[in-house]
């Protein structure tokens, strides 16, 4: 009898274990016979694009989509190869990546953190994707960079622009390409204290969320370091559509700037309510009044249309751009699609590039050997000049560029035009400085 | 004393949005008896008329410019709008830039037809079903709506400006001596607002069928006994609703460039002005759109802000609770008004 209760204590402890097993999410698992998550065995590799395609932010991710398309038609050897032929690293060859053909699936993260995760998690899990890319908000790609840390595979982050996405919330398995808000303010500075001098005062409106957050921070740093003076940082809710309420109080604030920390339909509505209020007509303190945009998309200055006028702001990448790189992919894209390709579409196509280089120079898709490939890598011809992956934080370090809205705009897609290329040296920090301090990007998680 | 006085001209405009929408949901809920959650699609549809419109004027023909290149490098493609070449620059370059206004007329009988196969098509099924039904039959095509819209139209912000004449500020506080600089199409929306507002009021006051649809709201089963057809009155009253709300989104869109989720920004608002103003009760939706218009203006100042933090997200809603606690039917609420 005895024998027979140890034995069935030892049944339902093993019954326990095999259950909890059974009952974890299989994203944390992998077969005994695979060295990390996903690995592909077929004669294929399956990538996941998981961009906005509803929502506020979905014209911005059908364009990272059509990138991404492109991005696997000349990884796949089709097409005129586009920045495969200006890229310094010549490890890519047109046949997949080594040599298995690249197929994709797409999710929609609808600009929704919880979405997001979902939708990758689904690609992850039931698609087999072995690396995920895209997104058009911080938040989001906050939430994926840390859903793909724990599932085992490579997040190349879309257009993301907090400090905190390489800075307190960076991952071992996440990268970025794109520029911070730090890097904007860097970039901004000079080109402010030359057209607007040292005796400013700035009021700034900010989304209240983490973009918003660290671009405030990052601008006003940069612009007192200038000798301006900051006299209120409102925080203005997400969902705000009129922002008269918030703009008025700045005709009788003595400041002669206004930082709109905004992105999107915010950044449209409240520069749209700023020049309304005939901000930009307005002597104040002896100087002209001020407005700036420390991030501009092209696609959203479309929606302000003649507001944008003679506003100066930062940007990533700009399609007018001379260099072999760009005008190979604006070639690339606009004979497929008809127009020239956004910011975020680059920077989505050169992540995607970025990857499938490091896969081949690693010999492997295991997410440890990617990272290592990636860390440290300088590389050239992908638009913005020679850049660096930075090791410590995974962060993309290149030429940030400074653009106004254009006065006279020749074409629908001509709103903006390029003021001045800031050298990398100019936008680099240090891995411990303090905008970006309290993270830690941890080890590798393979997944296996 | 400037900042408050700008942040009353604020609340007013806002108000104003608010106690259209508000004041079209009113009368819905007050002749059907359906809370009508697609009413703020209503607002964006009248705002896409106007961003129609401004397309249609903008039909263009095009000639290639061997002088001048694309982005590809390819002769440049010069438009030149339809308008433009049958009127002149100038006569067609000013029709365009009034599009705005124009819109109106061509938002009125497009809204007005939106409202009747909507209300026939679809919202008279649900009459006699639960306000849960109605509620999500109508929330689902406010989403159906919203979706067909963005296809068409795409998900960024369309910059649908006002004319030049009335761009601009003008100082409201010159006569006083005081600074009250003021963006000039803000006060066209607050005056065309008041006019629309007052227009529905003596209609529904001082003409026969206005007197038959207040009868009906009173008591619809006894005006359907004198022999009088209620339900065609009401069908004709949810379209003028639909144009009221699509009227408040035409003029709304130099303000805020329109997109297609701008009906659900101002839907929950919306819903909060009715109750508040007290359900069925026009004038109180009325009031009640201006007094939260207000209200929101002022929660948004810095003074305010700095001593509760958080306030102008909250303040609407806050207001909402306290009014209904102290006074549940609402400001202008009567008793047995829409009570079962």
């Amino acid at each position: 009898m005895s024998n027979f209760n140890a034995s069935r204590r030892r049944v339902l402890k093993t019954g326990a274990i095999a259950g909890a097993g059974v009952a974890l999410p299989t994203i944390f698992t992998a077969s005994s016979a695979a060295a990390f998550t996903n690995e592909p065995t077929g004669s294929s590799v399956t990538l996941g694009f998981n961009v906005p395609q509803t929502g506020p932010y979905a014209d911005e991710g059908a364009d990272e989509l059509r990138a991404y398309e492109l991005a696997v038609e000349h990884l796949n050897g089709g097409g005129d190869g586009g920045m495969m032929n200006t890229f310094s690293s010549k490890a890519l060859q047109g046949n997949g990546i080594l040599g298995k053909k690249v197929e994709y699936v797409t999710g929609d993260t609808q600009t929704k953190s919880d979405a997001a995760r979902a939708s990758a998690k689904s690609m992850i899990e039931k698609d087999g994707a072995v690396m995920i890319t895209g997104g058009s908000s911080s938040g989001v790609a906050i939430a994926v960079q840390g859903l793909c840390q724990e599932a085992g595979v490579i997040f190349m982050a879309g257009l993301t622009h907090s400090n905190d996405t390489t800075g307190k919330d960076k991952k071992a398995n996440g990268f970025r390409h794109f520029f911070n808000g730090y890097m904007s303010g860097a970039a901004l500075a000079p080109v402010l204290k030359n057209l607007y001098g040292t005796d400013r005062v700035a009021y700034h409106l900010t989304a209240d969320y983490t973009w918003g957050w660290t671009q405030e921070e990052s601008i006003a740093a940069a612009t007192e370091a200038l000798g301006w003076q900051t006299v209120n940082k409102v925080r203005t809710p997400l969902a705000a559509t009129d922002f008269s309420s918030y703009i008025a109080p700045v005709l009788n604030s003595g400041a002669d700037v206004l930082v709109l920390n905004h992105y999107g339909g915010n950044m449209v509505n409240s520069l749209t309510n700023a020049v309304q209020f005939g901000l930009r007509e307005k002597v104040v303190n002896g100087k002209n009044f001020e407005i700036v945009v420390p991030l501009y998309s092209r696609l959203m200055a479309k929606g302000a249309g003649e507001n944008v006028k003679g506003i100066h702001g930062s940007t990533n990448w700009h399609w007018t751009l001379q260099d072999e790189g760009s005008m190979a992919f604006v070639k690339s894209f606009g004979t497929k699609y008809g127009f020239p390709p956004s910011q975020a579409a680059h920077t989505c196509y050169v992540q995607t590039l970025l990857y499938a280089d490091a896969v081949e120079r690693a010999g492997s898709f295991n997410p440890c050997a990617v990272v290592e490939a990636l860390e440290g890598f300088e590389f050239d011809g992908m638009g913005n000049g020679p850049t660096l992956y930075r090791a410590e934080d995974h962060q993309c370090f290149k030429d940030v560029l400074v653009v106004r809205g254009k006065e006279n705009p020749t074409s629908e897609f001509d709103l903006l035009e390029v003021v001045e290329v800031t050298p990398r040296a100019q936008v680099e920090y240090a891995p411990d400085h303090p905008m970006f301090a309290g993270g830690n990007l941890g080890a590798c998680n393979p997944g296996a | 004393m400037d900042a408050i006085l700008l942040q009353i001209l604020n609340g007013l405009d806002k108000g104003s949005a608010y106690a259209l929408i508000a004041l079209g949901l009113t009368l819905i809920f007050g002749t059907l008896g359906v809370v009508n959650f697609a009413h703020g699609a209503l607002f964006m549809i009248g705002a896409f008329c106007a961003v129609t419109l401004q397309r249609i004027l903008n039909l263009s023909f095009e000639l290639v410019d061997e002088t001048q290149k694309d982005f590809l490098g390819n002769p440049l493609k010069v438009k030149t709008p339809y308008v433009e070449a049958w009127f002149g620059p100038d006569i067609g370059g000013s029709i365009i830039d009034w599009a705005v206004p124009l819109a109106i007329l061509f938002a009125i009988p497009i809204m007005i037809g939106v409202g009747y196969v909507m209300e026939r098509g679809l919202i008279k099924h649900f009459y006699k079903r639960p306000h849960a039904d109605q509620i999500l039959v109508t929330f689902g095509l406010a989403i159906v709506l919203q979706e067909v819209v963005k296809y068409f139209y795409g998900a960024n912000p369309i910059q649908t400006p006002a004319p030049d004449a009335l761009n601009g500020v003008v100082n409201l506080g010159a006569a006083i001596g005081m600074d009250i600089v003021y963006p000039v199409w803000r006060v066209v929306y607050f005056f065309f607002a008041v006019l629309i507002i007052g227009g529905i009021f003596s209609f529904l006051q001082f003409t026969t069928f206005g007197m038959v649809v207040r009868a009906g709201m009173a008591d619809r089963e006894t005006v359907g006994l004198l022999g009088i057809n209620i339900d065609r009155r009401f069908t004709i009253m949810f379209g003028i609703a639909a144009a009221v709300a699509g009227l408040a989104g035409v003029m709304y869109t130099p303000i805020n460039s329109p997109n297609y989720h701008m009906g659900m920004d101002f839907l929950v608002l919306s819903f909060v002005v009715v109750v508040v103003g007290g359900m069925g009760s026009l004038p109180g939706a009325v009031l009640a759109g201006f007094l939260l218009g207000v209200l929101e203006s002022f929660a948004s100042m810095n003074e305010v802000k700095s001593l509760l933090p958080g306030i102008d997200q909250i303040i609407i809603y806050v207001v909402a609770i306290i009014i209904l606690l102290t006074r549940p039917r609402g400001l202008m609420g009567r008793k047995g008004v829409m009570e079962e």
